[in-house]
């Protein structure tokens, strides 16, 4: 089943001393940062921090000033970004970013573009639907007219349809109610246990640790500290920041 | 009914299938690529001109004549976005659109310099038919049709192929397309020729209602242009209606005064309609 | 000051040319250039804002058939006929620009509103050929005797001292703009309309006005030419090709220095005649192909005009940067 959905073994996405921005705004300055195949790894930190430049960064919407970005050894600051998708690299934008007049059914197929993808459309459809119910229901419905939660769903299941080995997700839990964003979670949980890698930027650091493995804490553009999810989550500092005390 | 004022307004939706073709091909070049290409009527010109000249000058059969006329302004829209409006993507839309302009003029000057002034005419005409009361012209009968189908040759593409959906989405969100491993620049390139392969298709359908010369596109570009903005630039269905709307005002306007009285009665409608409605008639 | 002096200096140069009896086919040209100019200063005035307009020609149009039709049906004289005139193609400029920018009609959609009212005018003109002549145009009435003075009938030396005032009261018009308040919440209103409206700029009442100068700058062209030729016609005096030619003239001079239209005008005229000395009459065709090109080449290359080549970075003003548009 897992074979439907994504191919088999990924590869190491590697990032080092990158340096990005926009125009005259440096958002990141050095960040370095490891995911390996099959890791769930989350980048953690407060609003501005930089956290969207680096995905950006990594897909190729901006191009890095300095430092080097790879995947599986292949430089990837030289790939067009539309080649990303081909690579086994999938991107869930920040704001989920789905084509409100298109139908449920036609964004997963947007999604689908890559002649690869194409071939198993069907196949990876009826996964996504498996995975999301709610998205077969609502096959026919125009994607602007769901809820957030649904809208989350769709942009993941829209990511999916390309058959990723890596997922990278900006702040699914944006904008939704906390009962939908353990629905989120809950289901980026499932992806990670079909052996997808994933690579979450989030800003709601207790649940994100809780499904992660690893983490990386990102402030003002560098990284401030590294660890294990449950280091992080007992470290003191760490609780006084972003998990509310205690 | 006066059958006169029925016959006006079968001739005014005959009419709008004719205007619909470009409409649909400038709102499609519109929305994807997000440039109006001014000299889209001179685009249909020289597709005339191609039918005109294998038909009548090469000897070619008329529907093959029609068949070479589509991929010939195919690649016109092609060589238009490769050469004149890719280098200019990241320029303001009123340099885009001075350089189309720009265009308008090449094309222009380059058929009178290979045709002359002259008026040329294919020389082919249908029988007129007698539905009920109400005489229709075949000619028109076939073209608006032939409109018809393209039209929905058109929605077929766009609505069941993986580029046609391409070309929807790219429509509303450009930048989110890379993530979808679609490369702009390639749909860019298609919605061109699609734009290209329109304008050939709605010139085998006017020259054989129109005479040919190098200016013939100013007599239905700027209505055209009128037709798209007032459907919401970019929004084909609403330009494929508002040609209709344009084709019934155009010929009942025709049916109460003169042909020119009727052209100033659509436009002024149109500049009503900017001020009503600045967004198009169907904007959401 | 020094400025002042030198312009009234040169304008005193440019009064005299006529008497150094230059042929009359030089004083054609120049009379012609000078008009054009004219037109694509007036033109220049609203697009160097991001108001750009299709439609101009038609502004030629209103006022020349207007003065020729007093003339002719009324016996009224020029000097009379050719304000009237202006008033009326103002009065239709405001009346399209006042709703267009009041409800907010910017970028490509009042480009094409513009085009819609040119090719208006341009049918009426057609349609009313009782009076007009039609496509065939028409031709102003030949002065009695010892009338030409009224009926502004002159030679080539009378006509470029008209067009050479004109020209003048153009650029001293955009001189004034210039220096004024407008200026600034113009360039202010192009680069972001809602932005200036916050900042207390009165947007429409201020574009009105620079469209009322516009308009009759090119009015005032639009009747000289007529005058000047003593023959009228739709192609030339309204519609999407007169207008277009304004637009590339004043683009490829370029529209964001005073003398960029004048430049513009200097080349669409010598194209035109080069092109027609060099190659016959039977390849007018080449004319429009070859400015076209042109057109295209500027806009690619040079998108600020052979004046953006001698513009210094630094001086730059606040307005002379492309106007962003927004659709």
């Amino acid at each position: 089943m897992s074979a439907a959905l994504h191919q088999e073994a990924g590869s190491t996405l590697e990032l080092s001393g990158i340096q990005a921005g926009y125009g005259d705004f440096q958002a990141l300055f050095g960040v370095s940062l490891r995911v390996e195949p099959g890791e769930a790894v989350g980048v953690v930190g407060p609003n501005g921090a930089g956290k969207t430049t680096l995905l950006r960064a990594i897909s190729g919407l901006i191009r890095p000033r300095a430092g080097t970005l790879r995947y599986g050894g292949q430089d990837l600051t030289a790939v067009p970004p539309h080649m990303l998708p081909g690579m086994g690299i999938a991107h869930v934008p920040e704001n989920r970013r789905l084509f409100p007049h298109l139908t449920v059914e036609e964004n997963l197929k947007v999604g689908a573009f890559t002649k690869a993808a194409r071939a198993r459309f069907e196949q990876r459809r009826e996964h996504v639907f498996e995975l999301f119910p709610r998205m077969k229901q609502r096959r026919h419905q125009l994607a602007g007219t769901m809820s957030g939660g649904e809208q989350q769903m769709c942009a993941i299941g829209r990511a999916l349809m390309s058959g990723p080995r890596i997922l990278l997700l900006d702040e699914p839990s944006a904008g939704l109610a906390p009962l939908v964003v353990q629905q989120v979670f809950e289901l980026v949980r499932r992806i990670r246990q079909e052996g997808l890698t994933v690579l979450i930027v989030e800003q709601n650091v207790a649940q994100v640790l809780r499904v992660v493995d690893r983490a990386y804490v990102l402030e003002t553009g560098r990284v401030a500290a590294e660890g294990r999810s449950a280091e992080l989550a007992a470290d003191p500092a760490i609780r006084r920041s972003y998990l509310g005390g205690h | 009914m006066d059958p006169f004022f029925l016959e006006a307004l079968v001739n005014g939706i005959l009419l709008g299938g004719v205007f619909a073709l470009p409409a649909l091909g400038l709102n499609l070049v519109f929305g994807v690529v997000d440039v109006v290409w001014l000299c889209y009527a001179e685009l249909v010109m020289v597709g005339m001109y191609a039918v005109w000249f294998l038909h009548t000058q090469a000897g070619w059969p008329l529907w093959l004549a029609f068949a070479a006329c589509l991929p010939v302004v195919a690649l016109l829209g092609l060589l238009l976005h490769l050469l004149v409006v890719r280098p200019l993507l990241n320029s303001p839309p009123i340099n885009q659109v001075l350089a189309t302009g720009g265009v308008l003029f090449v094309l222009q000057g380059a058929a009178t310099l290979v045709f002359s002034t002259e008026f040329r005419s294919l020389g082919v005409d249908m029988p007129p038919m007698e539905v009920g009361e109400v005489f229709v012209s075949g000619t028109k009968l076939a073209a608006f049709v032939a409109a018809l189908t393209g039209a929905g040759i058109l929605w077929a593409f766009l609505k069941f192929t993986y580029v046609g959906t391409a070309i929807r989405a790219i429509a509303r969100d450009r930048e989110v397309m890379p993530l979808m491993g679609v490369d702009p620049q390639r749909i860019y390139l298609i919605a061109s020729a699609v734009g290209g392969a329109l304008a050939g298709l709605a010139a085998c359908l006017l020259v054989v209602q129109l005479d040919v010369h190098p200016f013939v596109g100013l007599s239905f570009g700027p209505i055209t242009f009128m037709i798209c903005v007032m459907g919401g630039l970019g929004n084909m269905l609403g330009g494929f209606l508002a040609a209709f709307l344009m084709g019934l005002i155009i010929s009942v306007g025709g049916f109460w005064g003169t042909t020119e009285f009727s052209y100033v009665v659509a436009f002024a409608f149109f500049i009503l309609v900017m001020f009503l409605r600045p967004k198009g008639l169907f904007a959401r | 000051m020094t400025g002042t002096f030198l312009g009234a200096l040169v304008l005193a140069a440019l009064a005299a040319v006529p008497l150094l009896s230059p042929p009359d086919y030089l004083m054609h040209l120049l009379i012609t250039a000078l008009l054009t100019a004219l037109a694509g200063t007036g033109w220049a005035m609203m697009g160097r804002f991001g108001l750009v307009s299709f439609g101009h020609g038609a502004f030629l149009g209103v006022a020349a058939y207007t003065m020729a039709l007093l003339w002719n049906e009324a016996g009224l004289t020029p000097w009379l006929g050719i304000p009237i005139g202006m008033a009326v193609a103002v009065a239709a400029g405001v009346l399209l620009g006042y709703p267009a920018f009041r409800l907010r009609v910017v970028g490509h959609y009042f480009a094409l509103v513009t085009l819609a009212a040119g090719e208006i005018v341009r049918i009426l003109i057609v349609a009313l050929r009782e009076h007009t002549g039609g496509s065939l145009g028409m031709t102003p009435a030949k002065a009695p005797d010892g009338g030409a003075f009224l009926a502004m009938q002159f030679d080539k030396a009378g006509f470029w001292w008209i067009a050479l005032l004109a020209w003048a009261g153009g650029l001293v018009a955009w001189r004034m703009l210039d220096r004024s308040m407008s200026s600034k919440a113009l360039a202010a209103i192009a680069e972001d309309e809602d932005a200036a409206a916050s900042i207390g700029i009165r947007v429409t009442a201020e574009k009105l006005k620079v469209t009322v100068i516009s308009v009759a700058l090119a009015a005032l062209a639009g009747a000289l030419t007529a005058q000047y030729r003593q023959y009228l016609n739709p192609e030339s005096l309204a519609g999407l090709g007169i207008s277009l030619q304004i637009v590339f003239g004043a683009i490829a001079g370029g529209m964001y220095v005073p003398f960029g239209p004048t430049i513009g005008a200097l080349i669409t005229i010598g194209l035109e005649e080069g092109l027609r000395i060099f190659f016959g009459t039977e390849l007018t065709g080449a004319a429009p192909l070859v400015y076209g090109l042109l057109l295209v080449l500027f806009m690619l290359y040079l998108p600020r005009g052979i004046a953006g080549l001698f513009e210094r970075r630094a001086k730059r003003s606040p307005a002379a940067k492309p106007a962003p548009v927004t659709a």
